[in-house]
């Protein structure tokens, strides 16, 4: 069947709100504003409260930016081998590390600015391995600089209680009084609130859009996917990210209605799991483009910085529903502490991909139940190398959905490092899966 | 003349207990009554386990070769989780009641968990969510609130009540086993130290999979023969070892009896080494406190080490450097696990360190099994650079 396609009305201003991000954070100084660094995962909401110009460099969105550009991150990436880092370790983290060391700062668009840009200060949080420990060290490279990590990894969502919140709550405190130190700024709790309802709106908002994918044909195809969910990870806590996501939301569902689809012929549906190989993104549109195959959803692209309602509360099944927003909660936010409190509350239960860290039995369920709410006929997985958090349980859910009469496909690679990819292999395992399936290639 | 240390009684005990770990646990069972369980992570509160009449064990591997692990765990996660889980597939684990593990590396996590899965004698499973902000102020709190849902599992499993008695009996024998266990480390600073790196693994390793109370008794006896103990062997370079599950025997008779320049280990910052033991249990009112605050400022695994605002070192390195001067260390090995990632991000920074304070050090990656010919000509590389500097001078 052909399928009406279009391209997005709003993709401009998803790409301009890139490029300004980068420019921004760059300039930053110049109009007397606060610079931070810190994980796509950090609280965004809480330096926020510092002023309305303070601008966050997220180092996953970052690191994946320079991966784009191969040359520059291959030189990144030597650059920080040479100083004793091992090639085995985070991806994102090498890249910007390499970045630091080489004294180089990437734009959105490739242009190389010297010299990098140092933070005022670093605020990152810890889940996996290497939070924490990439900003220590990248403090250590710039000689120094200011850092603060949150500990957050007090268990799954569905196994939250009061202490476990509080721990997270009393150490947003005191990053508060902290960055008040580190910048001689003082802190206003109105800022706080409102960016606090900001990111409850945007995470929820890109749950929702996610949710609209569901629709045969999908909407949306993973690729312009990764320039929308990107939002939730440079600055979620942002008025215009949230306007952002309104403007996609209705183009999304109109979309939907109009039976406007991603592909032309869409004659097989796929999801996925791990970042992808940043580099060589063309693995999807060969997909595409050979044989209709359209991946709808992934656990990556929508665990990263959506909401959701995820395991219940007995910790038996996943659920792929939108986490209600403060006010959709009645949950009032008035001074600093039911902020943070909110913020810390609604990362650690609703996030995602914070979730499935803390089994193999959420992850196998999470995965199962996307199969199944987004209609898809198979799986591919990226057994990615660069993230030693995302890898995790993939084996152990390739065996569960195989056994769950789930096609699975897998091929290895690395999301950040494009010395670690075998394109002519990957394609030769992706036309053997379909051979496998039937799917034959469009004329 | 002065007794030779590999003649001691106690060192012999040891060495059986590591090398006969499984039959330990399975007579002690036999003979008890009792239950055991593994643990994956030195962060697990032993104590409460140990107060309940349970006998922890750490599950280790057994360095030999294996393929029965793939379809599990990804080729990108460490060798020692491979190692673990590939004993709990081929049954040398079935003496195990239950299985716990402490948060810790993800690497780690993957193996436990597939081990709980996979392993069918298993009955009784805990994720302990430890913190991993061991340098913030809120860490103990959070600990301890963890350890009372812990505590809760285990009186749950077994039908029984935990009283402050029976924690006061367990802190009582864990600490006497530290303190022991510490004055025998601390007889290394002496310009002949009376035990070896690999005896030190054997006392340390084999307090890890047997009953402490037991342990102690032998500990005991050790520390006093080691009084009287006159070391034949040249000492030579004074080493120290930083790594993790470093307990490849191979690696130390490699490097301690098997080179042509005389070398041996007087320390090691690692969890099947000093990182296990170091710091005691300060008994308070509040037991589960206090066992919360012993875990997480014991010396920290890379993995929880790390800046947080007003603190801005990492708090192991503080103790590697206090190490490097109280027992005169001559060369760092540091013996990185393939694939791990918390040591391997500690490791540009650590190395600025050593070089910082002028002392030599070597990396070495290790796998299931050592290329020990390759090990061995960098360590005698390493110890001739070392030389020729002093000629020079
Ligand atoms: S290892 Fe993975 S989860 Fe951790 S910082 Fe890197 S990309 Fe993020
Ligand atoms: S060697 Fe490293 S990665 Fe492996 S279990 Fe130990 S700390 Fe974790």
């Amino acid at each position: 069947m052909e399928v009406k396609v279009r391209p997005f009305d709003c993709w401009d201003d998803f790409k301009n709100y890139r490029i300004e991000y980068y420019k921004n954070y760059l300039e930053a100084k110049d109009k007397g504003g606060i610079r931070w660094a810190g994980s796509a995962w950090s609280f965004d909401p809480v330096p926020a409260g510092l002023g309305e110009d303070v601008y966050p460099l997220t180092g996953e969105p970052y690191g994946a930016t320079a991966a784009f550009f191969r040359e520059f991150s291959v030189r990144a990436l030597e650059t920080i081998e040479r100083k004793g880092a091992a090639r085995d370790l985070c991806g994102y983290m090498r890249n910007y590390w390499g970045s630091v060391a080489m004294d180089k700062y990437l734009l959105a668009d490739g242009t190389e600015i010297e010299p990098f840009p140092k933070p005022d200060f670093n605020f990152t949080i810890h889940i996996c391995c290497t939070h924490a420990k990439w900003y220590h060290y990248a403090a250590e490279l710039e000689g120094g600089v200011p850092t603060y990590a949150v500990d957050i990894s007090v268990g799954p969502g569905y196994q939250l209680d009061d202490k476990k919140i509080e721990y997270v709550v009393r150490q947003l405190e005191d990053a508060v009084t902290w960055m008040e130190k580190v910048t001689g700024r003082e802190y206003d709790d109105e800022l706080l609130i409102k960016a606090v309802e900001n990111e409850a709106k945007s995470m929820t908002l890109w749950s929702k859009i996610c949710k609209l994918n569901q629709a045969v044909p999908a909407p949306m195809e993973e690729k312009s996917m990764f320039s929308f969910y990107v939002m939730t990870l440079l600055r979620r806590s942002d008025e215009k990210v949230v306007k952002l996501y309104e403007k996609l939301y209705d183009e999304v569902e109109s979309r939907v209605k109009r039976g406007i689809g991603a592909l032309t012929h869409e004659q097989f549906r796929f999801v996925t799991d791990n970042p992808p190989p940043w580099p060589f993104l063309k693995v999807y549109r060969y997909l595409e483009q050979t044989y209709g195959a359209v991946s709808v959803g992934s656990i990556y692209t929508f665990g990263l910085g959506a909401s959701w309602i995820g395991m219940d509360e007995k910790g038996e099944n996943w659920i792929w529903e939108p986490a209600p927003t403060p006010e959709e909660a009645g949950y009032e936010i008035h001074d600093r502490r039911s902020a943070l409190w909110w913020t810390a509350m609604f990362n650690l239960k609703y996030r995602a991909s914070w979730q499935h860290e803390y089994s193999h039995w959420i992850r196998k369920q999470e995965t199962l139940q996307m199969v199944k709410d987004w209609k898809a006929d198979a799986i591919i997985m990226h057994l990615n190398r660069g993230c030693e958090l995302w890898n995790m349980s993939t084996l152990e859910v390739r065996d569960y959905l195989v056994k769950n009469n789930v096609p699975v496909a897998t091929y290895e690679g690395n999301m950040a490092d494009p010395r670690e990819f075998d394109e002519a292999r990957t394609f030769n395992v992706i036309d053997s899966f379909m051979q496998s399936l039937g799917i034959e290639k469009l004329a | 003349m002065g007794k030779n240390v590999d003649d001691l009684a106690q060192l012999k005990q040891f060495k059986e207990w590591f090398d006969n770990r499984h039959e330990y646990a399975k007579k002690w069972k036999k003979k008890t009554g009792g239950k055991v369980v593994g643990y994956y992570c030195t962060y697990v509160p032993e104590e409460i386990l140990y107060a309940a009449g349970v006998l922890p064990v750490r599950i280790l591997g057994s360095h030999e070769p294996e393929s029965i692990t793939r379809p599990y765990l990804h080729d990108m996660y460490c060798p020692f989780c491979h190692d673990t889980l590939a004993q709990g597939l081929e049954g040398r684990y079935d003496y195990l009641d239950g299985v716990t593990l402490a948060q810790s590396c993800l690497h780690m996590r993957q193996s436990y968990f597939s081990f709980v899965d996979r392993v069918p004698n298993i009955e009784w499973d805990y994720y302990l969510p430890f913190p991993h902000g061991v340098t913030n102020p809120y860490a103990a709190d959070f600990a301890k609130h963890e350890f009372e849902n812990f505590k809760a599992a285990v009186e749950d499993w077994l039908g029984v009540t935990i009283t402050d008695r029976d924690l006061d009996r367990a802190i009582e024998v864990y600490n006497k086993n530290r303190e022991l266990m510490t004055k025998v480390f601390e007889m290394r600073k002496a310009d002949n130290p009376p035990i070896t790196g690999l005896h030190a693994m054997y006392m340390v390793v084999s307090s890890q999979v047997v009953d402490k109370a037991e342990h102690n008794e032998v500990l005991e006896g050790f520390v006093e023969e080691l009084q009287d103990v006159e070391n034949d062997r040249e000492i030579g370079t004074r080493l120290m070892l930083i790594g993790s599950e470093d307990y490849d025997k191979e690696l130390f008779e490699l490097i301690e009896y098997g080179m042509n320049y005389p070398a041996t280990f007087v320390f090691e910052e690692n969890c099947t080494g000093a990182r296990y033991f170091w710091g005691l249990v300060e008994n308070g009112d509040d037991r589960l406190m206090a066992l919360a605050k012993r875990y997480v400022y014991r010396v920290p695994c890379p993995a929880k080490d790390w800046a947080r605002g007003d603190f801005f070192g990492r708090r192991r390195f503080q103790f590697i450097e206090e190490v490097i001067k109280d027992y005169n260390v001559d060369a760092v090995i540091i013996a990185q696990m393939k694939f791990c990632d918390p040591h391997e991000l500690d490791i540009p920074a650590l190395r600025e360190m050593l070089d910082n304070m002028g002392v030599t050090h070597l990396h070495l990656e290790l796998d299931l099994t050592q290329p020990v010919g390759q090990f061995r000509t960098r360590v005698e590389a390493m110890i001739e650079a070392m030389g020729e500097e002093d000629l020079f001078i």
